[in-house]
């Protein structure tokens, strides 16, 4: 059973379709990446499958449970299964960097004590190389670092699925490949299923073990980087050669 | 194509100029009658989202004990500055009309049934509403557009329990403690202005205004108070956590909540007072 499911799924705002029938799978210790140009509705799709939008039609199934009738507290235990780094982090901006981290652990993992969630704080942190950084408030730092806070929380609860949009977004090369080797040592170690949405093709070949291009508010290829390569659509040919 | 042009295109007679602009008004008149209705039916959603979160658990007993703290002693300060300045308006009004109609020995029973009847719950109300409203409609505005309730909801807590109700919560418990606060200042105050100009100790003052008074008196005005505080909570809460549009989005979010919880507020207060004269005679 595939983790992650979408089937046939549509969305539209108002007037403006942004999705028309899209399908994906993606099972656990396997990394997709989403990319299309800006508009395309990547970041929508990882919203559907998160939960906080839901489909006009179609259905998004999380380990073959489709979550778009649930209720707010039933959907919940789904949640605790899937970690989500925002585009902009998303960081609670009235709590330390360590506070943001303990968030999840302080709602979710009652039974741990004080020491313990400090310690498990301090872990995540230095996984992502922000152990230092414990008592800074969020507008302390700079975005890059609080994409890596923000993956630390989205970590917290250990997920099974992870949801990324665009985590090398504003980030130099150099903290965008440390992104990358950080997300593909989680994927090693956690044995995760990863949406990762993304502009960066090289990010997307570094990270993903396939490949999804959206255009025209749908998936006009699906495959691993030298499928796309060797593609004969025009659109795909357009989009190697402009990354 | 429009449909005008699609139906020109078809041969269809095309509506005169005269229509196009009626049906327009219409629409126009119509959107502004729906609004106002789709505004209560959001709200009366949102409250029963509210509410079903508040009732199951897990409860957030530490974000209530934080907005306890919030609504309640951050307040404390400028409701007993309110309370007694509108202490010392009524007691130089009072006086002063009270002498006209040589009514004078009246001044302690005027003084004290006019600040915890009337004039400590509405102010207490208002200034809460500015002070508490305004604070939480920013803040959860602000929260809204910067994706952090999406965040909260994302990991698996539910905003409506953890950001809502609790302030709802909190709002409804601390407006009666501080409408005593603002009473309590108000009377200490009128006594204290009255005493300047005739000699009146304050336990001649007390017995004066509190003689024949019973329980029914002055604790529905004091607990009808915990209606204003739903408002405000319900109003600020709302208007918040469904803000859209950036800087401006929080800005105005912040606004409404201010005058539209002062609004119901003042409205409530009329049914209110009627309840209560009719079922607390």
């Amino acid at each position: 059973m595939p983790a992650v499911a979408v089937r046939n799924v549509e969305k539209a705002f108002g007037p403006h379709q942004v999705l028309n029938g899209i399908s994906l799978e993606v099972n656990r210790g396997e990394t997709l990446a989403v990319l299309g140009r800006s508009g395309t509705g990547k970041s929508v799709l990882l919203r559907l499958i998160i939960g906080l939008d839901k489909p006009d039609s179609g259905s998004v199934c999380i380990y073959g449970q489709d979550i778009a009738g649930l209720t707010l507290d039933q959907i919940g235990a789904i949640r605790m299964k899937m970690g989500f780094l925002f585009q902009h982090a998303a960081l609670y901006d009235s709590l330390t960097v360590a506070e943001n981290v303990a968030f999840p652990l302080q709602h979710h993992r009652r039974e741990m004590s004080r020491s313990e969630r400090s310690d498990r704080v301090t872990q995540l942190l230095a996984e992502v190389g922000m152990d230092g950084s414990l008592d800074k408030m969020p507008s302390d730092i700079s975005g890059g670092m609080q994409k890596r806070v923000g993956l630390a929380r989205a970590l917290a609860l250990e997920p099974d699925i992870l949801l990324l949009d665009e985590p090398t977004a504003g980030l130099d090369p150099i903290s965008s490949g440390e992104i990358n080797d950080l997300i593909l040592q989680l994927q090693r170690e956690h044995h995760m299923a990863s949406i990762v949405v993304t502009h960066d093709l090289h990010s997307a070949r570094t990270i993903a073990s396939h490949i999804a291009l959206l255009n025209e508010e749908n998936v006009v290829i699906e495959g691993s980087y030298e499928d796309l390569q060797h593609s004969e659509i025009a659109f795909v040919k357009e989009f190697l050669k402009q990354s | 194509m429009t449909e005008r042009q699609i139906t020109a295109a078809a041969g269809f007679p095309q509506p005169g100029r005269d229509a196009v602009l009626m049906s327009s008004a219409y629409h126009s008149v119509a959107d502004m009658i729906a609004e106002p209705f789709e505004w209560f039916g959001n709200l009366g959603i949102f409250f029963w989202q509210v509410v079903r979160a508040a009732v199951t658990p897990p409860y957030e007993w530490r974000e209530l004990v934080r907005q306890l703290d919030e609504v309640g002693s951050k307040s404390l300060p400028l409701v007993a500055l309110a309370g007694a300045a509108v202490g010392v308006v009524i007691s130089l009004e009072a006086r002063y009309s009270l002498s006209r109609f040589g009514a004078k020995s009246l001044f302690p029973a005027t003084l004290v049934y006019t600040v915890i009847q009337v004039m400590g719950p509405i102010i207490t109300g208002l200034v809460v509403s500015g002070r508490v409203g305004a604070g939480m409609g920013a803040e959860l505005a602000s929260m809204k557009v910067t994706e952090q309730i999406d965040a909260i909801e994302a990991s698996a807590i539910n905003p409506y329990r953890l950001l809502a109700a609790t302030r709802i919560l909190a709002c409804i418990l601390m407006l009666p403690l501080l409408t005593l606060a603002a009473d309590a200042c108000g009377l200490l105050t009128g006594w204290f202005a009255q005493a300047l100009v005739e000699p009146l100790s304050f336990h001649q003052f007390i017995e004066a205004g509190f003689k024949g008074a019973t329980f029914n008196a002055f604790l529905p005005p004091t607990f009808k108070t915990t209606v204003y505080g739903l408002i405000i909570g319900l109003i600020a809460c709302f208007q918040g956590m469904r803000t859209r549009g950036g800087a401006e989005g929080v800005g105005r979010a912040a606004t409404n909540s201010v005058v539209l919880a002062s609004l119901f507020l003042i409205l409530a207060d009329v049914v209110l007072v009627k309840f209560i004269l009719v079922v607390f005679p």
